[in-house]
């Protein structure tokens, strides 16, 4: 009969392979579903993975377009990640991300029209501090009232996306909109905008950071006693209590580092794609990026990896749509399913699928 | 050594995959949708989805059409519209107000390439714009929400807080009130244009409130479910006509009526005529359609409410004349004055009589 054994730990082969296969077995799956449609299946598979990176007339914009849209996931990802490992949930990331770029947006406009060199930086300072501060509620009611930070966190987003209205509406409408909602278009003032740095690559200041944070969460989990110690918390956290870890300290460490890093993904964001604080500027950057880090298995470099296929799908998924006729909610299945296999074959990846013989058990 | 040969597997068949890319048909004129919501919103997703259907049919293979639905407004759009543009599109529809400076932006970078959007109000050598004078038709759903409420109150389920909207709600409350001195309006504020859930929520609580006609400038059908459950709510077709909800709760409708507009922006690509542009265009332009006035409405009703719908559609009379006060008391337009279109393109205001503030 066959069994399943848990490994002793993880195997190193299927972490890497199960990837690989699970992308495989989505596009064949999809496949089906696509051909089930009466869709050519072949065609919509290659418009979805081929044609954003290689096709020979959108590549070159599409191309850079996955980093414009992973940037914001990864950033985000990486901040979630520290908290995941330790145990700590922090659902609230939308939220974060939207206050970030209103603290950071309310800056530069306060200042408007000033013009110096020094007003961009500090809009990424108070970007990183609003979502740090919106980050410290669930945070500071968690240690001190011992608060579920799940739900402290989710309903704050809903709190921030009120707050982003009324900002849109309000106190950072641009006066000189015709009556229309929304903020002065920040992407048309040279000192308030975040560009490309380097033309055709859409790597913004957004992108850089995200590579950035990347790195010093693998150094910081590898190398640093505080990794070892939001590693221990999250796998034993009675252990680390022994160990000497203050627990309280963590939950602020990992509540606020993630609030931060979505701040700063959301400042970036409204002074360089999106351009504006509209009421509907939170396109849900902050879930996706949840997903974005499961599915890079908390793991730095596979959140970074996890951030451009998803931000692949998402391209390859607009292409399919317009190219092919496929209906949004196809594509929309199509990524779900691509999650669902990669989570599901994680279980090859920590057990071992044996046949023993009935009588010897 | 399994493992390589899997690997070189792998990297045949991506290859394969690649090697075959999509031929594009470089005669006909190909036209690009985008849409905010589905394209089986039932309102105005749908609406403009069919007008563009009807638009291919009336051209057969002269034109190709590509769509893309469910796009937010912001970034992603601009993407959309890129790709499109690179994909070869001679011309492309963004069909909602929050394209709006993605139009433009886009629209710098491909001259070439024709840009109509939908409601908004910027121009660019190669971007149109075009709009319909909704509250035309929101006149006359006012004559009948004023005649059909027994409670004195009448709901309005706004989106965006924009002056196509407040157009909307002060046009419609100026007539229920011109037929209903007793009525009043709540007006509720919904951030988006397409939301079931809250959409049926809005209505739920408005009909909770003892509101019995529910007006609705968001895009589903939701709101027209909730009043056919809640019995005596009467509701209108929102950019479609929705008649599958009439007699009861759905009484009328107003339809956009975008089709003839397509055909004639398309038409002009195939010229080689096309010019930027700003339509505008009402009832008597045939761009908005008032649905049948379905049985539940009293004959008399039905008959002034059509009178009102010939009156404006032959110009005889303007929806917005005065004498108007604004909601703070102040003059804005004097007896018999006429609100100009720069005014009402910015609107801002609320007349006189409602209640509530436009959020701010």
């Amino acid at each position: 009969m066959i069994a399943i054994v848990k490994r002793p730990e993880p195997s190193k082969f299927w972490t890497i392979a199960t990837p690989v296969f699970a992308v495989l077995l989505t596009m064949i799956l999809g496949g089906l579903l696509f051909a089930a449609m009466g869709k050519d299946p072949v065609a919509a598979i290659r418009t979805i993975f081929w044609d954003p990176l290689f096709n020979d007339q959108f590549a070159a914009y599409s191309r850079p377009q996955l980093l414009v849209k992973a940037g914001p996931l990864i950033l985000i990802a990486i901040g979630l990640s520290l908290g995941f490992k330790a145990g700590i949930w922090n659902i609230g990331a939308e939220g974060q991300y939207i206050m970030g770029a209103i603290a950071g947006a309310s800056v530069g406009l306060a200042l408007y029209p000033l013009d110096a060199w020094w007003i961009f930086p500090l809009m990424v300072i108070a970007g990183a501090i609003g979502g740090f501060l919106w980050a410290m509620i669930p945070a500071l009611l968690k240690t001190r009232f011992n608060t579920n930070e799940i739900l402290v966190s989710l309903m704050l987003v809903y709190v921030a996306e009120q707050i982003l209205a009324s900002a849109a509406l309000g106190f950072l409408r641009n006066p000189e909109g015709n009556g229309f909602p929304g903020s002065r278009n920040m992407s048309q003032i040279p000192w308030l905008s975040n560009p490309e740095l380097i033309p055709g690559t859409g790597a913004h200041w957004g992108v850089v950071a995200a590579l950035g944070a990347v790195v010093a969460a693998y150094v910081l989990l590898n190398k640093h006693l505080l990794g070892f110690q939001i590693r221990l918390t999250g796998e034993s956290p009675r252990a680390a209590r022994f160990a000497g870890v203050k627990d309280k300290l963590l939950v602020v460490f990992c509540l606020g580092t993630a609030g931060a890093l979505a701040g700063l993904a959301g400042l970036f964001e409204v002074t360089g794609p999106a351009g504006q604080i509209s009421i509907d500027f939170g396109a849900g950057y902050g879930f996706t990026a949840i997903i974005v880090a499961f599915l890079g298995r908390l793991n730095p470099i596979g959140i970074l990896l996890a951030g451009l296929l998803l931000a692949l799908t998402f391209i390859g998924g607009e292409l399919a749509q317009f190219m092919l006729g496929l209906p949004s909610a196809a594509i929309q299945v199509f990524q779900g399913m691509l999650l669902m296999i990669l989570l599901a074959m994680d279980l090859v990846v920590n057990y071992r699928i044996t046949i023993v013989n009935r009588e010897t058990t | 050594m399994k493992r390589r040969t899997l690997l070189t597997a792998v990297a045949a068949s991506a290859l394969a995959l690649g090697a075959a890319f999509p031929s594009f048909a470089a005669d006909a004129v190909k036209v690009g949708f985008i849409y905010v919501g589905p394209k089986n919103d039932g309102g105005w997703s749908q609406h403009h989805h069919e007008a563009a259907m009807v638009m291919a049919e009336h051209f057969g293979d002269a034109v190709e059409i590509v769509e893309q639905e469910s796009v937010p407004e912001g970034p992603d759009a601009e993407r959309v519209m890129t790709q499109m543009a690179l994909s070869g599109a001679d011309i492309i529809f963004t069909t909602s107000f929050g394209y709006m400076d993605a139009t433009i932006n886009v629209a710098g970078k491909f001259p070439d390439v024709k840009f109509e959007h939908a409601t908004g109000y910027k121009t660019a050598p190669n971007v149109g714009v075009y709009s319909a004078r909704f509250y035309e038709g929101r006149a006359v759903e006012g004559y009948l929400a004023g005649h059909m409420t027994k409670s004195n109150k009448i709901g309005y389920i706004g989106s965006f807080p924009i002056p196509e909207v407040i157009r909307g709600i002060n046009s419609s409350f100026l007539h229920a009130k011109k037929e209903n001195p007793d009525v009043e309006m709540s007006v509720v504020w919904l951030n988006t244009w397409f939301d079931p859930a809250k959409e049926a929520d809005a209505a739920q609580a408005m009909i909770d409130q003892g509101i019995d006609v529910v007006l609705q400038h968001t895009d589903s059908t939701a709101p027209q479910i909730t009043a056919q459950k809640a019995g005596n709510v009467y509701t209108f077709g929102q950019a479609a006509d929705m008649a599958e909800f009439g007699p009861m709760p759905r009484i009328s409708s107003i339809i956009d009526e975008w089709a003839p507009y397509y055909i004639e922006r398309v038409q002009a690509v195939i010229d080689g005529t096309w010019e930027s542009d700003n339509t505008w265009a009402g009832i008597g332009d045939g761009m908005v359609g008032i649905g049948e006035i379905s049985s539940a409405v009293p004959e008399d009703v039905k008959a002034g409410a059509e009178a009102l719908r010939d009156s404006i559609s032959s110009g005889e009379y303007h929806p917005f004349t005065g004498p108007i006060n604004k909601q703070d008391g102040s003059a804005w337009l004097a007896e018999g004055e006429v609100a100009d279109d720069g005014t009402l393109a910015g609107m801002n205001f609320y007349i006189e009589g409602l209640t509530g503030e436009i959020p701010q």
